[in-house]
């Protein structure tokens, strides 16, 4: 079972990179691949952040949305990932001692 | 012949720095959650060797989450496979998406580049390939380090896990802290705050009516397309 959990976890990762690598796409495919990562972040936190609970739902006022606005700031102002990680975590320590 | 040899060291030297620079965050938002799933794996019936054979062949954090708790609910082969399938279906866009970034390396090393990416990695990796001066062994750096940290941290799980307090040091927060860091990273320009917003929004919506994860794909795809057409306009 773990073998084919690897199978099917490495080949969507490993057929694009082999076929689109060396090849020259489209100029829109490229425009479009090139928004991806931000859009799959975004898809990864959002939810992650302001929704809980399954069947999900909306909660805006968990100690995670509090702690993600200092650290948004912390993030645009450094532009450091350790840095923000670190801050982060700090902060949401010290929500949680208080 | 020895300047030379010499020389290559030194080059795999920075390689190396340059990789660990780049790598440590995901390690520290690996800790955590690897201690958790080990835990969670042991507690399902997994010895440190097979959580540990797990972490190294199949290296995606929700996935084994995810199939961890069908183990225990007494889930077949075929479904545990399955579903794994579909919940790493995601990093065919970033495959995809990376691909733009890596022209003439050989296919054996892309087939290690590949076994590598996950959400972190493949996002670290991007940001550095924005700031130019990035490459595939780099990368290949970065997405076995993190690998490493990944491995470790979930065996250490099984065997210790039960140990650690739960929320110690806000560790539960670094791979939220890290995202919300990686996506500022990413946001390069209107349209990308614009694609950021929209995707955000849309898998809010979808992840409330469908149940999994789907919506991470669908919502990707959806905001990308629109931010290209929004692109083309302006």
């Amino acid at each position: 079972m773990v073998i084919g959990m690897g199978v099917v976890t490495y080949l969507p990762r490993w057929l694009p990179l082999l076929f689109l690598s060396k090849r020259t796409l489209p100029h829109r495919i490229k425009e479009w691949l090139e928004l991806i990562p931000v859009a799959i972040l975004s898809a990864l936190l959002v939810p992650e952040l302001i929704t809980t609970g399954a069947p999900r739902h909306l909660d805006l006022l968990r100690p995670e949305v509090a702690v993600a606005v200092p650290t948004i700031l912390v993030a645009v102002k450094t532009r450091s990932l350790g840095g923000t990680v670190l801050a982060g975590m700090a902060l949401y320590w010290l929500l949680d001692l208080c | 012949m020895m300047f030379n040899t010499e020389r290559k060291f030194n080059a795999s030297c920075s390689v190396l720095a340059d990789a660990i620079r780049a790598a440590w965050p995901v390690c520290i938002a690996y800790l955590p959650i690897g201690l958790a799933f080990g835990v969670l794996a042991q507690k399902a019936g997994l010895t440190p060797f097979e959580i540990g054979l797990m972490s190294v062949l199949v290296f995606a954090g929700s996935a084994q989450f995810i199939a961890v708790s069908m183990i225990s609910s007494q889930a077949g082969v075929i479904p545990v496979i399955l579903t794994t399938f579909m919940v790493n279906l995601r990093h065919f866009l970033m495959s995809s998406s990376m691909a733009l970034y890596l022209g003439r390396i050989g296919s054996g090393k892309l087939s290690l580049l590949a076994y590598g990416i996950t959400d972190e990695s493949f996002a670290v990796n991007m940001s550095r390939f924005y700031g130019g001066n990035w490459d595939a062994d780099r990368s290949l750096g970065v997405n076995h380090i993190a690998n490493l940290a990944w491995v470790i941290s979930t065996v250490i799980g099984g065997y210790f896990g039960r140990l650690i307090p739960a929320g110690a040091f806000g560790m539960d927060y670094a791979m939220i802290a890290m995202f919300i860091s990686l996506l500022v990273l990413q946001i390069r320009g209107r349209v990308f705050l614009v694609t950021a917003i929209i995707s955000g929004g849309l898998a809010v919506m979808l992840s409330l009516i469908i149940p999994g994860n789907f919506y991470i794909v669908a919502a990707s795809i959806s905001a990308a397309v629109i931010g290209t057409l929004l692109r083309k306009r302006s």
